[in-house]
């Protein structure tokens, strides 16, 4: 996945000027339409519709595009406590879930690369639960979180402690959830640094403990350092996934407690479909949507730069 | 290159798949509705979908008198469907019907109806159809068939009011000397007489006195704030200003006395969630719990001692309770053809007529019939509190009020704080002020 959006940077800059000489673009276009088509319908096309509907005081429930609301919208949302503190959690959803699904993950590639014996075991107890749709994993979740008689209430009351109300406490609530997003997602990058890891010549290894290398030298001077782009590719798709959190926080909580887990996308689709400000809430989704861009464009210009240091 | 399908070939499989799937859909039932959906045929007229948001013990009655309809009415193939509580309920409720698939007929709570009503999804009940079906105004409780009625036109039928009860543990309570000869509950009339009986009740489960849900619950504080605040008479909702919203001193008056409870007295934990308030109650830690009456299953089930009553009259002001009743409604764009009309309005009927197994499960009957019935003031504790349906305060219509709404999303939020002792009760009250006017004043979408 990672991969081949930085691929044909590669490839362009090898072979651009002969391809464009004589080859027609129109069986090109043609190759392209299927796509085009399905992209301009699905993705340009409500975009756009959204774009102006942020723009309009539109309801969901009265046809036409209602009336004329300028940067109001905009200016509400800017104005909305309830907006910032969507964003924030969001924010600190990304933060509590991005470092340890990027760490984590890579360290769990390095213990289940380096296991000799039952390697595909290690790679299928990591992945398995990526596979599990979020109902599935809130459920399992949410049992493992009941107060009192739940399975780490459980362990943590076992232990000495006094197990706080994992997701009816607003202080827990999130990091509650951020420990189950971990659980659940941590196969895929897992999969992606496997990936990388197999990248590395072995040559370097073998010329490293020939110089007398210890692992750990080994690891930190040639892995990590050569893991650099997968670490990128990583981290931001990761951060970009964070910041779409929806379905397990909707499900866990609801956004509760006290509006204390509730995300950005959560705010979209209670003020543009439960109260039916559609207009309104499609001018909070355009302003996820600049969050997102910008994080986007912080990973092309990294990218770009480690391409150039290369 | 040759082994490319030309153009003419793909749009002809193109065609044979569209036309392969219009045939399969006819052939299977399921798909009938898939049909009907893209050719915007009504679906065949003895399929009646009936959605509700009844979890629970509700949930489990609700289908007990779903069946009793099913043996009734053999030729109707009645599909009911049972969605979440709240929000998510009424959103989809609104966009199936924006949709133009809609149930036949649906539950709504009675203080969710003049939203819909605003945004053009549900049609009224003529007087003439619900006589047909011997349905009158004059046989339902007036509270809750008012509030029905807008514009002169009636557009829900209540099939309940459940009010904000309190539960009492009868062996706790005996044991604290709270009750009368007769084994009812001595009266409790007042904040103070109140604060004592909890504090009673607490000397002898010595740990708490009664129990409410604070925590991860919004529904809860406020139903226990609305009941206060009603029978100081306070008034809700009259502008838009922070100052109109409601009337600070009874408000932080009432949010007063739930705060006492919890911070001040320690007559009740302060931070306890939903099924923490019932455990409390239902392992014997609390001889007092206070919530809507639905929950008498689950201390049914639990088989132990326990009565209920009415909520009491704490303020000393005129009686009242916030209540809310479940009702049926008709959610559609369009008018109903006569039959599809009398099927609905049959099944409405049945299921009123069947308030026997509705007020077991708490709920007090808006149908009179039922309600007045020998059988229904013989069933108790259910009969105790049947006058709170007329005393009862619904929440304030507007096009974000209402069960489960962002109304009491924002008031309950703030003034569980306040049973939390996280918040002051002043601010409490600011806080809903200000969060409620900024609701008020956006331009409403409906």
């Amino acid at each position: 996945m990672g991969t081949s959006t930085v691929a044909p940077e590669t490839a362009a800059d090898s072979g651009a000027g002969q391809r464009r000489q004589g080859r027609p673009v129109l069986a090109g276009l043609a190759f392209l339409a299927p796509f085009l088509v399905l992209y301009a319908l699905f993705l340009i096309g409500p975009s756009a519709y959204g774009l102006v509907m942020s723009f309009f005081n539109t309801s969901l429930v009265k046809g036409g595009l209602g009336s004329f609301a300028g940067l109001s919208n905009y200016a509400a949302a800017f104005g909305d406590p309830q907006f910032w503190a969507s964003l924030w959690h969001t924010v600190w959803f990304t933060i509590l879930t991005t470092p340890p699904l990027v760490v984590l993950a890579l360290v769990f590639a390095l213990l289940a690369d380096r296991a000799r014996k039952g390697r595909w075991f290690f790679r299928l107890a990591f992945f398995a639960p990526y596979v599990l749709p979020s109902a599935v994993v809130a459920l399992i979740w949410n049992w493992v979180y009941t107060p009192d008689l739940g399975l780490l209430s459980d362990v943590v009351t076992r232990l000495g402690m006094t197990p706080p109300v994992w997701l009816g406490d607003p202080n827990w609530a999130m990091i509650s959830v951020a420990l189950t997003t971990v659980w659940w997602t941590l196969g895929f990058n897992f999969v992606l640094y496997l990936a990388g890891l197999q990248d590395i010549p072995r040559e370097l290894y073998e010329a490293a403990s020939i110089d007398g290398a210890t692992p750990w030298q080994q690891i930190t001077r040639i892995t990590v350092p050569l893991l650099g782009r997968t670490t990128t590719l990583v981290a931001v798709l990761q951060v970009i996934a964070s910041l779409k959190i929806f379905d397990q926080i909707y499900l866990m909580t609801s956004g509760g407690p006290d509006f204390a887990t509730r995300p950005t996308i959560q705010y979209i689709y209670d003020v543009g479909f439960t109260d039916y400000r559609v207009g309104y809430g499609s001018a909070v989704s355009m302003l996820l949507f600049v969050l997102i861009l910008v994080v986007s464009l912080v990973w092309f210009a990294l990218v770009r730069r480690q391409e150039r240091d290369a | 290159m040759a082994a490319l399908p030309s153009r003419r070939d793909v749009l002809r499989g193109a065609g044979l798949l569209a036309a392969a799937g219009a045939v399969g859909g006819s052939l299977s039932g399921c798909a009938e509705q898939l049909q009907s959906g893209f050719t915007g045929t009504a679906p065949s007229a003895d399929v009646l979908t009936y959605w509700n948001l009844l979890g629970g013990g509700d949930g489990v009655r609700m289908q007990e008198m779903e069946g009793v309809y099913r043996k009734q009415r053999p030729d109707v193939d009645l599909r009911a469907v049972t969605l979440t509580w709240g929000n998510p309920y009424y959103t989809k409720l609104s966009l199936a019907t924006l949709g133009a698939q809609p149930p036949d007929v649906a539950i709504s709570h009675l203080t969710r109806v003049p939203t819909l009503v605003a945004a053009g999804l549900l049609q009224p009940f003529e007087p003439e159809d619900l006589a047909r079906h011997g349905m009158s105004k004059d046989k339902f409780v007036q509270r809750a068939i008012e509030r029905a009625t807008i514009d002169g036109k009636i557009y829900a039928i209540p099939l309940d009011t459940h009010p904000f009860v309190m539960f009492y543990n009868t062996k706790i309570c005996k044991q604290a000397g709270l009750l009368a000869d007769d084994g009812s509950l001595k009266p409790i009339d007042s904040e103070d007489a109140l604060v004592e009986a909890l504090h009673k009740a607490k000397e002898v489960t010595k740990s708490w006195g009664g129990a409410v849900a604070s925590v991860a619950d919004v529904a809860t504080p406020w139903r226990f704030f609305f009941s206060l605040y009603g029978q100081l008479g306070g008034k809700l909702l009259m502008g838009t200003s922070p100052d109109e919203i409601l009337e600070p001193d009874k408000a932080v008056r009432a949010a007063k006395l739930m705060r006492r409870l919890t911070v001040d007295e320690k007559v009740m934990p302060p931070n306890i969630d939903y099924g923490g308030a019932i455990a409390q109650f239902a392992n014997g830690r609390s001889g007092f719990f206070f919530q809507g009456e639905w929950e008498i299953s689950t201390f049914k089930d639990a088989k132990m001692p326990f009565s209920m009553t009415r909520f009491p009259n704490l303020m000393g002001g005129t009686y009242a309770v916030q209540a809310d009743s479940h009702t049926f409604v008709l959610p559609s764009k369009e008018a109903y053809e006569r039959p599809r009309l009398d099927l609905v309005l049959d099944f409405v009927r049945s299921m009123l007529d069947q308030g026997m197994t509705w007020a077991e499960g708490g709920h007090v009957p808006s149908w009179l019939p039922v309600q007045q019935s020998e059988k229904y003031r013989e069933l108790k504790p259910q009969s105790n509190y049947v006058g709170a349906a007329e005393s009862a305060v619904y929440d304030p219509p507007a096009w974000y009020s209402g069960s489960g709404s962002n109304f009491e999303m924002v008031a309950g939020s703030a003034l569980g704080g306040v049973l939390s002792g996280r918040t002051q009760p002043e601010a409490a009250i600011h806080q809903i002020q200000v969060g409620i006017s900024k609701m008020a004043r956006t331009p409403a979408p409906v």
